[in-house]
C-alpha cells in the first residue's frame, strides 16, 4: 500500500487539471465539487491507507521513494568546505517517516472536510470552479511538501503553497484590498525565501545532496566540523539554521515577517482555514522540526528561535485582544500559536511543538470554519461589534465555535490542553538560560489567548444582536456541508489530544514516542521533552495553567457578555496601550515607511537611469552613431562611387564624341579609309619582308 | 627602217600607255561624265593593245568585246538614263584631295620599291613561246588559254557562270521599276 | 632591270604603267563625287591589275595570269552591272547620283 503514495499527491493533481482545464464554462457547481472533494477525500482514504500499512509494519525505518532525478550537475568547482570536492546530485521523491506521516494526516483529513465545507460555503459565487481548482492545487502543493524526501523536493511545495496562498487570498480581485493582500503575502514571502535558498545552497554545497537521509547521515559523521566558524561568525549550522529559520518566519508569519496573515483574511474563510491556519502556516514549523539536527549543532540560533516564537505569541496575544474583526481575532490568534510552536521547537522539544501543530490544526480550523458559518449566516458581516445574541439563533455553530474555543484556551480535556501543556513543560525543564522568562511568557500567552478567546465568543453568540436587521433578517444555520465539517472537527478538537497524554498523568505519551526517531540524538545531548520534570511539577504546572485559563475566561464572559460598552470602558483607561494594540504597534506602518519606500525610491533611481543613461545616452547615442556613419557611408557612396561612375560615363562620351566624327556617312571618306589602311598594310608588308 | 624594226615594240608600248594614262586622267578629271566615259573608253582600247603586245591576244580581244563593247555601253545607257549630262557643279570633296593625292602618289610609290627589291637576278624579257603552247604543240594562244582553262580551271570556270547569272538576276531586280 | 633602260620594254614598265593607273583610279574612288565617275575609277583599277597580270604571265611563260585575267573580266563585268543598278536605284530614289547624298549612316 505504501508503494502508491506517489497517487496521493497525484489525485488532487488531476482534480485540478479536470477543473482547470476540462470541465466547461458553464458546468455546474454540483460537477466540480464532486470532481474537487472527491479528489480530496480519495486521497485522504489512500493517506489512511499508506498510513495504516505504514504503522502496522512497525518499521522504524523510514520509506523512502525516490522518483527521478532532478539535477546532476556533476562535481561543483568549489571543494565541500573543508572535505574534498562536492558531487552534487538533487532528486525528487516522497519520504514516509513519523513526522511525514503526523503531517500528512493531517493535511489530507483536515484538507478535506474544508473542501466539503466550501461547497456549502462558496455556493453561487461566480469563481465556483476557479475555487476549487485552486484549492486543490494548494493540497497537491502541500502534500508534496510534507512528502518531500529532501529539501529540493519540499521547497517545489513550499513554493507551490505560496502560490496557491497568492491565488486564493486574492481570489476577490476585484476588491483591491484582496489583490493588495494577496500581493503582500506573495512578497514577504519571498523575502523569507530568499533567505531559505541561502540555506539551500549551504547545504548542497557542503553535502553535495538536499536528501533528508543523506544529510542526516553526513551530518552525524561530520557533527564537529559543522560546528566551526563558517561566516558573519556563526558556525555552519548555525548560518544554515538562521537562513532556514528566516524562511520559516516568513511562511509561518513571525516576527518580523507576520505582517502577512492579518490582510490575507480578505479571502475566503475556508482559505483562512485551511492555509492560514491548518496547513501551509505550519510549514515553516514543519521545516526546522524536519532540520532538528541542524538546530540542534547550532543553540545560539535555536534560543532565538524559542525566544522569536515567545515574543511574536505574546504580542500577537495582545493584537488580539483588540481586535473588532472576528477573523482578524483568529488571524493574531494563529500567528500567536504559531509562536508556541516555535517556542518549542527553539527549545528542543521538536515533539511537542508538532504536537501543537496538530491540535492547533483541528481547533483554528473548527473556529474559523464556525466564523466563517457565522459570516455567512450574518451575510458577511464579521464585525463582532455588529454581532451578539447568535448562541439561540446558531445553536451548533456556536456549539461548535465553543468546543474550538475551549481547545485554544487549554481546558481539560480538550486537545489544547495537553500540546500546549507539553509545550509549557519544556519551557518550564530547560536547561538554556532565561527558560523561567519564556516559561512567564508562555504562561501569560495562555492566559491572553483563553481570555481574547472569549471574548470574541461573548461578543458573537452572547447577549443581544445588535447587528443590522437585514443581517438578522439573513439569519440561518449552516446547510449539511458546512455542519459536517465542523461536527467532525469538533471531535478532533476534543480527542486529538489524547494521543499525547504525557506519563505524569498516567498516560503514555504516544504521540511523543512516536516522533522520536525523528530527532536526531547526538551524544552527551538529551532533547528536552517532559523529562527532566518530576511529576509532581508537571502536575503543578498543569494546574496552574489551567486554573489562569479559567480565570481569564470567566473574566472575559463577565466583562463581554452584554456586548462591547464594557470592555470599551476599560480600554479608555489605558489610552495608550489600547492604542498600540490597536495600530498593531504600527509595524505595518513603520516597514512601509523604510522598506517599501525605500525600493520604490531605489526603483524609481533605476528607472530614471534606466531612462536618462541608458534609453537616451546608449540607445540614442547608438542611433545617432549609426546615423553619423550612415551620413559618412553616404558620402563615399555618393562622391566615390558615383563619382567613378559618373567619370567612366564622361571619359566614355568624351571618346565616343571624337570617335563619331569618323561616321561621317559620306561613302569616300570611308573609300579613303580603306585605301589608307591597305596602305598600311602594304608598308607592314614591306617592313616585314 | 632598222630602228622602227628594232625598237617599234617599245615605241607602240609607249603610244598606247601614254593613250592609257591621258585617257585615265581624263575620266578623273572631267567635270561631264559623258566625257569621262568615253575618256575610260580610250583606256580600255589602248590596254587591250597593251594585252596584245605581251601575246595574250585572247585576253585582248576579250578585253575589248566585254569593256569596250559591254561595260562601256553599259555605262553609257545609264548615263544617258540618268540624264547626267547637266551635272551639277560638283566641288571636290572638302579637303582630301590632297590626301587622296599623296595616298596615291605613296601607294604607287610603296608598291613599287617593293616589288623592285624582289627582282634580283630575275630576267624580265619573257617568252611569247609557251603562251601559245599546249600539250607540247604551238597551237596559238586562243587554244592554249582554252586548253588550260578547260582543263585546269574548270571549276572556277563554272563558278565564274555562276556568279555572272546571279550578277544577271540581281541587275534585273535592282533595276526593276517599281 | 630598270626603268632607265627605255627601249628595252620589260615587264618592270608594264607594272610602272599600272601603278600609275592603279593610283589614278584610286584617287578617282576617294576623291569624286559622282558615283558614276567612282564606278569608272574602280574599272579603270580593275584594268590595271589585269594589265599586271598579264605582264607577269608573259615574263613568267605561264598561262596562269591570263587564266587568272579571264575571271577578273568576268567579275569586273558583273560587278558594273549589278553597281550600275544600285545607281539607278538610288537615282530612282534620291533624283541624284552624288554620293553624298546619302549619310544617313552618318554618327
Amino acid at each position: 500500500m505504501r508503494d502508491l503514495l506517489w497517487l496521493v499527491p497525484l489525485l488532487p493533481l488531476l482534480g485540478v487539471l479536470a477543473n482547470g482545464l476540462l470541465v466547461g464554462r458553464r458546468a455546474s457547481e454540483k460537477t466540480v465539487a464532486w470532481i474537487a472533494c472527491g479528489s480530496s477525500g480519495a486521497a485522504a482514504v489512500l493517506a489512511l491507507g499508506v498510513i495504516a500499512d505504514y504503522l502496522r509494519s512497525m518499521s522504524p525505518r523510514p520509506f523512502d521513494l525516490h522518483l527521478w532525478d532532478w539535477m546532476s550537475p556533476g562535481a561543483l568547482p568549489t571543494g565541500g568546505g573543508g572535505g574534498g570536492p562536492v558531487n552534487l546530485s538533487i532528486g525528487f521523491g516522497l519520504l514516509l517517516d513519523p513526522l511525514s506521516v503526523v503531517m500528512l494526516f493531517v493535511v489530507t483529513f483536515v484538507g478535506f472536510w474544508i473542501h466539503l465545507y466550501s461547497v456549502g460555503y462558496m455556493a453561487g459565487e461566480p469563481g465556483f470552479r476557479r475555487y476549487f481548482t485552486y484549492l486543490n492545487l494548494f493540497l497537491v502543493a502541500m502534500l508534496v511538501l510534507v512528502l518531500g524526501d529532501g529539501y529540493a523536493s519540499m521547497f517545489l511545495g513550499w513554493e507551490g503553497v505560496g502560490l496557491c496562498s497568492y491565488l486564493l487570498i486574492g481570489f476577490y480581485f476585484d476588491r483591491e484590498s484582496a489583490a493588495d493582500a494577496g500581493r503582500k503575502a506573495f512578497i514577504v514571502n519571498r523575502i523569507g525565501d530568499f533567505a531559505l535558498l541561502a540555506g539551500l545552497f549551504a547545504l548542497a554545497g557542503r553535502f553535495g545532496t538536499l536528501q533528508f537521509a543523506e544529510i542526516g547521515s553526513q551530518i552525524a559523521a561530520s557533527a564537529e566540523a559543522l560546528r566551526a566558524p563558517y561566516v558573519l561568525g556563526l558556525s555552519f549550522a548555525g548560518f544554515v539554521a538562521l537562513c532556514l529559520f528566516l524562511g520559516a518566519t516568513g511562511k509561518s508569519a513571525q516576527i518580523p515577517l507576520y505582517i502577512w496573515l492579518p490582510d490575507a483574511m480578505a479571502g475566503p474563510t475556508p482559505v483562512s482555514a485551511l492555509i492560514h491556519a491548518a496547513t501551509m502556516v505550519t510549514a515553516g514549523v514543519y521545516l526546522v522540526v524536519r532540520s532538528n539536527a541542524i538546530f540542534q549543532l547550532a543553540p545560539g540560533i535555536s534560543a532565538l528561535v524559542a525566544w522569536v516564537g515567545a515574543a511574536t505569541a505574546l504580542v500577537a496575544a495582545g493584537f488580539a485582544l483588540v481586535q473588532t474583526d472576528l477573523k482578524k481575532v483568529l488571524a493574531y490568534s494563529t500567528i500567536s500559536q504559531l509562536g508556541y510552536m516555535f517556542l518549542a521547537a527553539g527549545l528542543g522539544a521538536y515533539a511537542a511543538a508538532i504536537f501543537h501543530l496538530a491540535t492547533h490544526a483541528f481547533f483554528k480550523a473548527l473556529l474559523f470554519l464556525a466564523a466563517g458559518a457565522v459570516i455567512h449566516a450574518l451575510g458577511g458581516e464579521q464585525d463582532l461589534r455588529r454581532m451578539g445574541g447568535l448562541w439561540t439563533r446558531l445553536p451548533r455553530t456556536a456549539r461548535a465555535f465553543g468546543i474550538g474555543a475551549l481547545a485554544i484556551a487549554g481546558i481539560l480535556p480538550f486537545a489544547g490542553f495537553w500540546s500546549k501543556d507539553a509545550i509549557l513543560s519544556a519551557a518550564a525543564a530547560s536547561g538554556s538560560s532565561g527558560h523561567w522568562i519564556l516559561y512567564a511568557i508562555g504562561l501569560t500567552t495562555a492566559g491572553l489567548t483563553a481570555f481574547y478567546m472569549f471574548r470574541a465568543f461573548a461578543l458573537a453568540f452572547l447577549g443581544s444582536f445588535r447587528g443590522d436587521p437585514k443581517s438578522e433578517h439573513h439569519l440561518h444555520e449552516a446547510p449539511w456541508t458546512m455542519a459536517l465539517p465542523l461536527f467532525v472537527l469538533a471531535v478532533g478538537a476534543v480527542a486529538a489530544g489524547w494521543l499525547g497524554i504525557p506519563e505524569a498523568l498516567g498516560g503514555e505519551n504516544r504521540f511523543g514516542r512516536f516522533l522520536e526517531p525523528v530527532v536526531v540524538k547526538f551524544s552527551g545531548r538529551a532533547p528536552a521533552e517532559h523529562s527532566g520534570l518530576s511529576q509532581a511539577a508537571e502536575i503543578g504546572g498543569m494546574a496552574l495553567a489551567l486554573a489562569l485559563a479559567v480565570a481569564a475566561i470567566l473574566l472575559a464572559l463577565r466583562i463581554y457578555r452584554a456586548g462591547p460598552e464594557r470592555g470599551a470602558a476599560i480600554a479608555r483607561r489605558f489610552p495608550r496601550l489600547h492604542s498600540v494594540l490597536a495600530n498593531k504597534a504600527w509595524v505595518d506602518e513603520i516597514y512601509d515607511a523604510t522598506i517599501v519606500r525605500g525600493t520604490w525610491g531605489l526603483s524609481r533611481l533605476a528607472a530614471k537611469f534606466d531612462a536618462g543613461a541608458i534609453d537616451r545616452g546608449l540607445v540614442e547615442g547608438a542611433g545617432r552613431l549609426t546615423v553619423f556613419g550612415a551620413w559618412i557611408s553616404g558620402l563615399f557612396d555618393r562622391h566615390v562611387v558615383d563619382g567613378l561612375v559618373n567619370f567612366s560615363a564622361w571619359l566614355l562620351d568624351r571618346f565616343s564624341r571624337s570617335l563619331r566624327r569618323v561616321q561621317t556617312g559620306a561613302v569616300s571618306n570611308y573609300a579613303f579609309a580603306l585605301a589608307l589602311s591597305a596602305f598600311v598594310l602594304v608598308c607592314l608588308y614591306a617592313v616585314w619582308r | 627602217m632598222s630602228f622602227l624594226a628594232a625598237h617599234g615594240g617599245a615605241i607602240l608600248f609607249y603610244l598606247f600607255a601614254g593613250l592609257a594614262l591621258a585617257g585615265a586622267v581624263g575620266v578623273v578629271t572631267w567635270k561631264s561624265p559623258m566625257n569621262g566615259a568615253l575618256s575610260l573608253l580610250v583606256t580600255f582600247l589602248a590596254v587591250a593593245a597593251l594585252f596584245l603586245l605581251r601575246h595574250a591576244g585572247f585576253v585582248g580581244i576579250v578585253q575589248i568585246f566585254v569593256y569596250g563593247g559591254g561595260i562601256m555601253v553599259l555605262f553609257l545607257f545609264v548615263i544617258m538614263l540618268v540624264n547626267l549630262n547637266r551635272l551639277e557643279a560638283s566641288e571636290r570633296v572638302w579637303r582630301q584631295t590632297p590626301w587622296a593625292l599623296l595616298l596615291s602618289l605613296l601607294f604607287a610609290g610603296v608598291v613599287g620599291v617593293v616589288a623592285r627589291a624582289n627582282w634580283a637576278g630575275v630576267s624580265t624579257s619573257g617568252s611569247a613561246e609557251r603562251l601559245r603552247t599546249f600539250g607540247g604543240e604551238v597551237v596559238g594562244n586562243p587554244q592554249a588559254l582554252a586548253g588550260d582553262l578547260f582543263r585546269n580551271y574548270l571549276l572556277p570556270f563554272e563558278i565564274a557562270s555562276l556568279f555572272l547569272l546571279v550578277a544577271m538576276i540581281g541587275a534585273v531586280v535592282l533595276g526593276r521599276r517599281e | 632591270m630598270s626603268l632607265a633602260n627605255v627601249w628595252n620594254v620589260g615587264t618592270e614598265h608594264y607594272l610602272a604603267l599600272s601603278l600609275l593607273l592603279f593610283g589614278i583610279g584610286l584617287f578617282g574612288v576617294i576623291n569624286r563625287r559622282n558615283l558614276i565617275t567612282i564606278l569608272m575609277s574602280i574599272e579603270l583599277m580593275l584594268n590595271a591589275v589585269n594589265l599586271n597580270l598579264v605582264a607577269f604571265s608573259y615574263q613568267r611563260g605561264d598561262l596562269l595570269g591570263q587564266v587568272f585575267t579571264v575571271f577578273t573580266i568576268t567579275v569586273a563585268a558583273g560587278e558594273a552591272a549589278v553597281g550600275l543598278g544600285i545607281l539607278l536605284a538610288m537615282f530612282r530614289l534620291r533624283q541624284t547620283t552624288r554620293v553624298d547624298s546619302a549619310q544617313e549612316l552618318e554618327g
